[in-house]
């Protein structure tokens, strides 16, 4: 894999010979360990992050990051891409992580250039993705007075970051970049913001490599207790009906090989969140897809009836759990997380276990043969016998609009089954999300990248421009919707002019469709705001904006074209491509859980409630 | 709900208060008591803190307030085997009518005078919650001006100390 840093950019035409070197043909021209060499403050900066291996930059320059962007210019290691708006820098920071599950870096100026990064850095946040963003403050002496372009982005960022930091002396700039990075992508990963004002850029100061971290009160557990470990060895060879609920923190350990040999080794029926979709093979028979308001009806029923789930990387968010004192009833709770804060944080754990999921489920896979050895071989017949009923009644599926418009959910599923699993999936939030989650077979981890917790629509182009630049030749697309779209299409720009060729597949139906959901199922039909005339009035025509930004722009809005479509964007690779999908406004997402049920209450469809009352295994 | 006190030891640095506060807030827990102070250890503060919460939820205000970076430890003090004590200082309207009296009061509760003035007397006491609002009912027909209080602060009995460094 070419690394970003080396891309040549089919649309600039400009890159340095620098940038056009492979990695590695170049001595790393770090100075020896502990000698200081003196610099500015910005030169630091910039050591440092190449010192802890950053390729790529995601950012807009300004007043009080200038000095940063000076030494930038120089740098042949770290590139920096110039965003359209610090939120588009922030989610392609994210989409860079979640991609490589690296840190993802972006930069901004003070003031409102901070302040837009606050949504990227509450959406990273809340997905657990390691970010670190860089922010230009107001000079020493200046802050507190209300100066030009003066925000205490500590003070805002403070219960949306893993960790943030003003730095107040240049020669702390080493050890803040240093301890950012480890904050950001250790432990229970999270965004972590580095503040500098503008004369402690400027100043002179000695820069040594590698400073002393000094963080006395973070220690992250990451071996599991075997005890424990054991204990919830015992349940899972005990039970009739366990279940393996699989999280997003099964991705961020790399733990989806050491997923796949535990599930294969006990035969126990495996659900992936929405922030773990990918951890384990859509295709593998164990697997029932996901989970809560919009999972489907097998990995739904398979929870509220299992008496033991093995909870790994998962936070019993609410969208899961549906109405919480009557989810998953008779199950006994064995989990694990490396956050020991989300251990019995929503619901009380039976077998709590702290640490890194690769170790937790490594040492788990040591147990379960230690019980196999000694009590011989589980089998879950019974039990799968009454998954495999629930997954033939109900089988995931969608039905045509009756008006003959196009159906979003064929649109999404003719994407994943042409361009296939190796690709990577953003996805915006609202129906298409949902949709993309359901109707794309994913097979590996990294795959799917989406904003799970914050629900942050206008995620899908920025991110997919990070993970272009995490991997230029892997065809990134980005399921949109036409609401998120317009929120942040500026990247689009970005992609043409920097090189990044991703493709958004624009599932327009002319509407804020979830909401338009919601309104049609719970108030009455009464379209209020959702209606965004994008079908209407074509305002915007989404194939003259992407041409207008130096996109390739399609449309389709038949069943007959959409492969035709489809392959025509996968031949395009000298710039992005965008298709406006125009389909059908009363297509709804299903199943699905109504919110503040509990998830005995799923409807598999409109009106078709399974009856799960007789069903006892 | 009961009431528990938090010892919590945290880097000497800026914006740590604002952290465990804001934690606090958002996560809505009610903070009874708060004081903040240096310790043995310049590069160490000592919060103390006193939560009413019922059990499940203090887990989670421990396990919330562990995971801010800038805290290094957190100790639950046993209220039975801890000594707790707050500070008040109280204006009370003391004419040469009362005077006697109110320093009757003040020599029960083994507290000080510490400003005298012909209308009014300044009152400073330490001792439990307890003792002070039982002052506080005593000095309270005269007529309370003023009152100013800290935040508790406890330690633990007997010779074990806790400290940052003992954890590593």
């Amino acid at each position: 894999m070419t690394s970003a840093t080396s891309r040549p950019s089919p649309r600039a035409g400009q890159e340095s010979e620098a940038r056009d070197a492979k990695p590695g043909t170049r001595p790393k021209p770090a100075p020896p360990a502990g000698a200081p060499v003196r610099l500015t403050g910005a030169q630091s900066l910039v050591r440092s992050l190449e010192a802890v291996g950053v390729e790529v930059v995601f950012g807009i320059p300004g007043g009080t990051i200038l000095p940063a962007y000076d030494p930038l210019l120089d740098s042949t290691k770290v590139r920096h891409i110039l965003v359209r708006h610090e939120q588009g820098a922030g989610h392609a920071a994210t989409g860079y992580a979640q991609a490589t599950g690296k840190v993802g870096v972006c930069m901004a100026t003070s003031g409102p250039g901070a302040t837009n990064l606050v949504t990227p850095l509450a959406d990273a946040n809340m997905d657990s993705v390691p970010v670190v963003a860089i922010t230009g403050q107001q000079t020493r002496a200046l802050i507190g007075t209300d100066a030009f372009q003066e925000a205490d982005i500590c003070g805002i960022t403070m219960p949306i970051t893993k960790h943030n930091f003003l730095v107040t002396d240049p020669a702390d700039i080493p050890a803040a970049i240093a301890e950012a990075f480890h904050l950001a992508s250790t432990g229970r990963p999270g965004p972590v913001l580095v503040d500098i004002p503008k004369d402690v850029l400027q100043e002179q100061t000695a820069f040594v490599w590698p400073p002393e971290m000094q963080l006395p009160g973070y220690r992250p557990t990451l071996r599991p207790h075997g005890k424990q470990v054991r204990e919830a060895a015992r349940l899972m060879m005990s039970a009739r009906r366990p279940v393996l609920y699989v999280g997003g923190g099964v991705i961020k350990a790399k733990a989806a090989e050491q997923l796949k040999t535990l599930a294969e080794l006990t035969g126990i029926p495996v659900v992936t969140t929405l922030m773990a979709r990918g951890a384990f093979p859509d295709s593998h028979a164990q697997h029932l897809g996901m989970p809560g308001m919009h999972g489907s009806v097998a990995a739904v029923a398979a929870m509220q009836r299992s008496d033991l789930l093995i909870a790994l990387g998962a936070r019993f968010d609410d969208r899961v759990t549906g109405k919480l004192d009557s989810f998953a009833p008779d199950a006994q709770v064995v989990h694990a997380d490396i956050d020991p804060a989300e251990i019995s944080k929503n619901r009380k754990a039976d077998v709590p276990i702290v640490g890194d999921c690769a170790e937790i489920i490594n040492e788990l896979i040591a147990a379960v043969k230690a019980e196999i050895d000694r009590e011989g071989e589980r089998k879950y017949d019974a039990w799968w016998t009454q998954i495999e009923a629930w997954r033939d009644t109900y089988p995931p599926g969608f039905d045509w609009p009756t008006d003959g418009a196009l159906a979003p959910q064929y649109v999404i599923e003719r994407i994943g089954s042409l361009v296939g699993p190796d690709a990577l999936y953003t996805a915006g939030v609202g129906q298409h999300q949902m949709w993309a989650a359901q109707f794309i077979g994913y097979e590996k981890p990294g795959t799917w990248i989406n904003s799970g917790g914050l629900g942050t629509m206008g995620f899908a182009v920025p991110a997919a421009m990070g993970a272009k630049f995490a991997y230029p030749d892997k065809q990134v697309w980005a399921i949109d919707g036409d609401g998120c779209f317009q929120m942040t299409n500026q990247e689009l720009a970005t992609c043409a002019i920097e090189g990044a060729p991703i493709k958004v597949a624009v599932i327009n139906n002319g509407n804020l469709g979830m909401v338009r959901q919601w309104q049609n199922l719970f108030y009455a039909e009464r379209y209020s705001s959702t209606d965004l005339g994008t079908h209407a009035h074509r305002i915007p025509d989404f194939v003259l904006l992407a041409e207008s930004m130096g996109c390739a722009g399609l449309r389709c809005d038949s069943k007959e074209d959409v492969d035709d479509v489809i392959k025509k964007a996968m031949d395009i690779n000298d710039r992005p491509v965008v298709i406006d999908f125009i389909v059908g406004k009363d297509a709804q997402v299903w199943p699905m859980v109504a919110a503040g049920t509990g998830n005995d209450e799923i409807m598999a469809a409109r009106g078709i409630r399974p009856l799960f009352e007789d069903d006892e295994v | 709900m009961s009431t528990h006190t938090l010892s919590v030891l945290t880097e000497n640095k800026p914006g740590v208060l604002a952290r465990v506060a804001g934690l606090f807030s958002r996560r809505g827990f009610n903070i009874e008591s708060l004081a903040v102070g240096p310790t043995e250890n310049p590069e160490v503060s000592r919060m103390t803190i006193v939560v009413a919460v019922e059990d499940l939820p203090l887990e989670q205000v421990t396990k919330q307030l562990n995971k801010l970076v800038n805290v290094i430890k957190i100790v639950e003090l046993d209220p039975q085997i801890s000594v707790q004590r707050e500070l008040l200082l109280v204006k009370v309207r003391a004419d040469a009518t009362v005077r006697s009296q109110v320093l009757e009061a003040v020599q029960l509760f083994r507290a000080k005078v510490v400003d005298v003035s012909p209308e009014a007397l300044t009152i400073e006491a330490t001792g439990t919650a307890d003792k002070i609002n039982a002052l506080l009912r005593m000095l309270e027909p005269y007529g309370v001006r003023e009152l100013v209080q800290s935040g508790m602060v406890a330690v633990g009995r007997g010779a074990k100390s806790i400290t940052a460094t003992s954890t590593r």
